[in-house]
């Protein structure tokens, strides 16, 4: 039997290179001449910086210069660098001012030889403010909201209004009312932000751990004013992103000018402190929900208003309530996005922005409200089921949330499951089981291709696209292999710079959807190609052989009725020159996104266990279930989703950026404080898909997976410690003295 | 981090010798590092006292004595400890990692600072870190911050740091004695006295001069032979700082309390430990009742801030829970 190819739990194609240390991360690279560059960062909220004392820091060995506001190259394009419409382009602190609007806001940079003496450097810098008290983040400022000026994602609308919110709650029998509460989460990827930076004329090269090359290289090159062609970024590997990679943030630019300033190749690796508030984090958020539901279950009245914060120079609003848009059938609903601004650095969009906090709120409000009228909380789900989306009064292309529920209940075993809380116990630990909805968008962006064919019979993909840990590259040779009839072995990929194809950033869980899109089509192309180039060829075996009647497997070309009637595209491109066949394809949306709503769903079923006397409180059990389109790789795509459901433990039950009111300042900015889940966290842990034949999303008959697993398991997990314990707990994260039983 | 000299050292005389106020003894270097990458300690010279001969552990007619440079994980592993005085055991692989835990020394431990966000960040008022710049605990971020023996007096001195070891609330349990060696000779310190309550004087953590060195531990057998547990809650399963801990021996016989210890951590400045409430426990019966009792007396006078009143419920209910277990097993 052939092998199969999509859908394979193939082992990632660098994955050797990662686990022997030979994959070269940004940060790896080296460049004759190279220098160090260490940031000073602000130690006050808000103010100006009055003077800068460097006499001790330019005295000591092998310290080149400090760069700040006062000997900083000036930026060309500098009123590029204001809020924009653009979700991934920030306004940068690029020494151009003496401003100070947030605590840990970088203010120079100590340029030395070694990045020992650059560390000992920057610490010598002596700093003098004139500061004003700094506007503190959430839960403070609540009264003093405005209305932003825009979504994230351009089609999101900031208020929505359908049907009659009033009538819808008068109408109701129950209303339920609560307000739930998110912390500012840090995303702290792996690798630190880390670039090398260096200049060869009026050509800049950047080694730069991003998650966009292209992003970058548009970005960059219009704040220095220069054509795109002349910025080379090259991204070969990335130690994780979640978002905070997918803006170009102060650092990216600060590295060249201090290239520029110097004359030599800077490299610049963030520190883990410096990386709480210059490289976006996800906004704190208030949320309140009203829900009104008849004596049956079925909704009348939705309403999701979120309070989320930004910057005092920036703006990015947490789109909180767009899934309460469309997630269930309610006839009226309302939802509103409101800011507030605090002297912090920038947030911005961290792993399902929006759909994390908000669908935490939503369908905790909905376990409440399945409580409140004594209804299975899955029973209420499927009686407020949106067959069709509600918000945009569209069908979707697919929609498998029913399986979901029906499959995660079995494997999980909801039926064992006593409703009442409090009612299951073993030993000194209560046992609470929650589910919960989960959800993502499908997005796709333009992203470009090229797909070659050798004559030796192998193939080359080069697209601008980069791999930030997820398995693209794995999966850009499956896909590419599986419209050419070939072993992923024959297929070698190119990506990670600029010198390739653009594609888009890899963000918002689109990689697949568009590039995989521009990879599908450019194979089509170029098999094409191939057909056409048999079917004029008096000397091939295919000559005059329609193209529908030929079909790529083995890497042969051959005819559907007979396997033995073809030939290999080695013999083929031999006779006809030994010329390479090559097409590039610009993929982009058509029309689907008109006519149809594109989302996964999914469900997620959690098992707590609570010893109420120590306040401890551990996931058991946790069972995801998700309809993505079609699954490319079995192994990267369930690591996908574990690494999202383990994130939602994170966000349920530990994450917390402690910013002091006070000062503005971050008080745990390391991993020994600002907690993630370790192994020992993680119990019973598994995730499942339900294939759907999509055709309509995209090409590749994809949906996005890289965010969907953290989304419903923080209310799974919340819903499972209310059922646990009888405490409805609406400020995350669900820390231990939440629990606690008071004696 | 500031550049430093280094030198290493093969005696223990010779290290003393060589101490000044701005130098720092190394070992496993699992705190200190840390230390100076924040610009906490920033000392001119670094004595590398790790190849000093201080790394046995030896079983005395007293009970055992572990050299200072023993490792945790060496001393949480060998035969004697884990048979002798598993208590100890315990609480050292209920620390930090196993990375750590291979590198980190016992003298180490007992010197580790602590975890105060305030105390980590050089831009922040501390007293520990730097006398009479003041508390950002107090009206801060205070939940993993202590509620007994706490100063809060003057602006200059106040103080609410925790000890953060596991290592010295299970020493403090056993009363161990630290063995130490300085300019005028040797002497022998209960670990009870050993570390301190922060009182005027917060940037000292323990009793220690700036040019004594740490040579040992000794763990004497208990005069009455019991079991131990020891109770340590955390924000996650691994990894983390105790938000309290207890380290307990009792021994019970017909029911009654023969003898007992109770050692908390993550809540004072110091392993605490009430020797008048263990002596009351003896002769009463070994029931909740009685544990909860001593509980309520270990924590009475508890002084909590904003975000860690919890500590005094969840303080008493881990008492409780330790001393059931133990009682049970």
């Amino acid at each position: 039997m052939a092998k199969k190819l999509i859908g394979d739990p193939i082992d990632r194609i660098d994955g050797d290179l990662k686990v022997t240390g030979r994959a070269r991360y940004s940060a790896d690279m080296k460049r004759p001449d190279m220098v160090y560059g260490v940031l000073v960062m602000s130690s006050i909220g808000n103010g100006r910086i009055r003077s800068f004392d460097t006499a001790e820091t330019l005295k000591m060995p092998g310290v080149l210069t400090v760069m700040s506001y006062g000997n900083a190259p000036k930026v060309a394009g500098i009123n590029k660098n204001k809020p924009s419409e653009v979700a991934t382009d920030r306004v940068m602190s690029l020494f151009q001012d003496n401003k100070v609007h947030y605590n840990n806001q970088p203010i120079a940079m100590v340029i030395a030889d070694t990045f020992e003496h650059a560390v000992d450097g920057a610490a010598r810098v002596k700093v003098t403010y004139e500061s004003q008290k700094p506007k503190p983040p959430l839960p403070a400022g609540r009264n003093n909201t405005f209305t932003p000026e825009r979504l994230p994602r351009y089609d999101d609308q900031v208020d929505t209004k359908r049907g009659n919110l009033k009538a819808g709650l008068s109408g109701a029998s129950t209303k339920v009312t609560e307000t739930y509460t998110t912390p500012t989460q840090t995303h702290n990827a792996l690798e630190p932000h880390a670039l090398i930076a260096y200049w060869e004329g009026e050509k800049l090269t950047m080694y730069n751990a991003t998650q966009g090359v292209s992003g970058v290289q548009k970005r960059i090159s219009e704040l220095f004013g220069m054509p795109k062609e002349n910025v080379r970024v090259i991204a070969q590997f990335v130690g994780g992103g979640f978002g905070s990679k997918g803006a170009t943030w102060s650092h990216v630019m600060l590295a060249p000018m201090a290239a520029k300033l110097v004359g030599k190749p800077v490299k610049l690796v963030l520190m883990r402190e410096h990386m709480f508030g210059m490289v976006g984090w996800r906004s704190s958020t208030v949320q309140k929900m009203v829900v009104g539901t008849k004596k049956d279950g079925e909704f009348t009245a939705l309403s999701h208003d979120t309070i989320s914060q930004t910057s005092a120079f920036d703006e990015f609003a947490e789109p909180a309530g767009t899934i309460s848009r469309m997630m269930y059938a309610s006839p009226n609903m309302e939802s509103t996005h409101r800011l507030i601004r605090a002297n912090i650095g920038t947030p911005s969009a961290m792993r399902a922005p929006g759909e994390a906090p908000g669908v935490f709120a939503l369908e905790s409000v909905v376990d409440e409200v399945a409580y409140a009228i004594n209804m299975d909380p899955i029973a209420l789900r499927l009686k407020n089921y949106a067959e069709t989306d509600p918000h945009k009064n569209l069908p979707f292309s697919s929609k498998s949330l029913r399986e979901c529920y029906q499959q995660g209940a079995e494997r999980f075993g909801w039926a064992k499951r006593t409703p009442e809380p409090r009612s299951m116990r073993e030993g000194n630990e209560l046992i609470g089981m929650g589910m919960a909805s989960s959800i993502y968008p499908v997005n796709r962006a333009e992203s470009t291709a090229l797909v070659r064919i050798k004559p030796d019979g192998k193939v080359q993909v080069e697209t601008g696209t980069q791999d930030i840990g997820t398995g693209t590259y794995t999966v850009m040779t499956q896909v590419a292999a599986d419209v050419l009839g070939l072993s992923p072995d024959d297929v070698t990929l190119s990506a990670g710079d600029t010198r390739f194809p653009e594609s888009t950033t890899s963000g918002g869980s689109r990689t697949t959807a568009s590039t995989g899109s521009a990879v599908t089509q450019a194979a089509q192309a170029v098999l094409k190609q191939a057909k056409q180039l048999a079917y004029k060829d008096k000397r091939s075996p295919l000559f005059n052989v329609a193209e529908a009647e030929i079909v790529a497997e083995n890497g042969r070309l051959q005819t559907k009725s007979d396997p033995r009637q073809g030939e290999t595209f080695v013999s083929l491109l031999k006779r006809n020159g030994s010329k390479p066949l090559e097409a590039k394809m610009l993929s982009k949306s058509a029309d689907e996104k008109d006519n149809y709503s594109l989302n996964a769903f999914g469900s997620i079923f959690a098992e707590v266990r609570i010893d109420e006397a120590l306040g401890r409180i551990r996931v058991s059990r946790m069972i995801g279930t998700f309809a993505a389109g079609r699954i490319l790789n079995a192994k990267t795509a369930r690591s996908q989703i574990l690494g999202g459901m383990i994130w939602g433990v994170s966000m349920a039950l530990l994450e917390d950026t402690l910013i002091d009111p006070r000062t503005g300042r971050v008080m745990n900015p390391n991993l020994a404080e600002y907690h993630v889940p370790v192994n020992a966290d993680i119990e019973e842990i598994d995730g499942f898909f339900i294939e759907e034949k999509d055709e309509t999303v995209n090409p590749a008959g994809v949906k996005g997976i890289g965010e969907i697993g953290v989304v419903g398991s923080v209310s799974a997990i919340a819903n499972a410690v209310y059922h646990a314990t009888g405490k409805r707990i609406r400020d995350l994260p669900i820390t231990l003295e939440k629990v606690l039983d008071y004696r | 981090m500031k550049s430093f000299d280094y030198v290493a050292v093969t005696k223990p005389a010779d290290a003393v010798r060589l101490m000044e106020p701005q130098f720092r003894f190394i070992a496993g270097g699992t705190n200190l590092v840390d230390l100076m990458k924040y610009e906490i300690e920033r000392p001119d010279r670094l004595i590398d006292i790790s190849r000093l001969p201080l790394d046995r552990i030896e079983t005395t007619d007293a009970g055992i004595r572990i050299g200072a440079l023993a490792r945790n994980s060496d001393v949480a592993a060998d035969p004697a400890i884990t048979r002798q005085f598993p208590l100890l055991a315990e609480a050292l692989l209920a620390g930090a990692s196993p990375q750590l835990r291979n590198m980190a020394t016992m003298g180490g431990n007992l010197m580790q600072r602590t975890r105060c966000y305030y105390f980590y960040d050089a831009t922040q008022p501390c007293n520990k870190r730097e006398p009479g710049s003041g508390c950002g605990a107090i009206g801060g971020f205070n939940r993993i911050h202590a509620i007994l023996g706490t100063s809060e007096g003057a602006a200059k001195t106040q103080c609410i740091a925790t000890n953060p070891s596991d290592m010295n609330v299970a020493l403090s349990a056993l009363d161990a004695i630290v063995q130490v060696t300085g300019p005028k000779g040797t002497r022998a310190i209960p670990v009870i006295d050993f570390h301190r309550l922060p009182g005027d004087t917060p940037e000292r953590d323990t009793v220690l001069e700036a040019n004594e060195l740490i040579t040992g531990l000794d763990l004497p057998k208990p005069a009455i032979p019991g079991k131990s547990y020891y109770l340590k809650v955390r924000d996650r399963a691994s990894y983390a700082f105790a938000v309290v801990s207890v380290a307990t021996r009792l021994a019970v016989e017909n029911g009654r309390i023969q003898d007992v210890r109770i050692a908390l951590g993550g809540v004072a400045h110091k392993p605490w430990r009430i020797v008048e409430v263990e002596k009351n426990m003896v002769g009463k019966a070994a029931t909740e009742e009685t544990f909860r009792a001593a509980a309520q007396q270990l924590v009475a006078g508890a002084k909590p801030h904003e975000h860690n009143a919890f500590k005094v419920q969840l303080a008493q209910s881990a008492i409780v829970r330790a001393l059931q277990t133990v009682a049970t097993s």
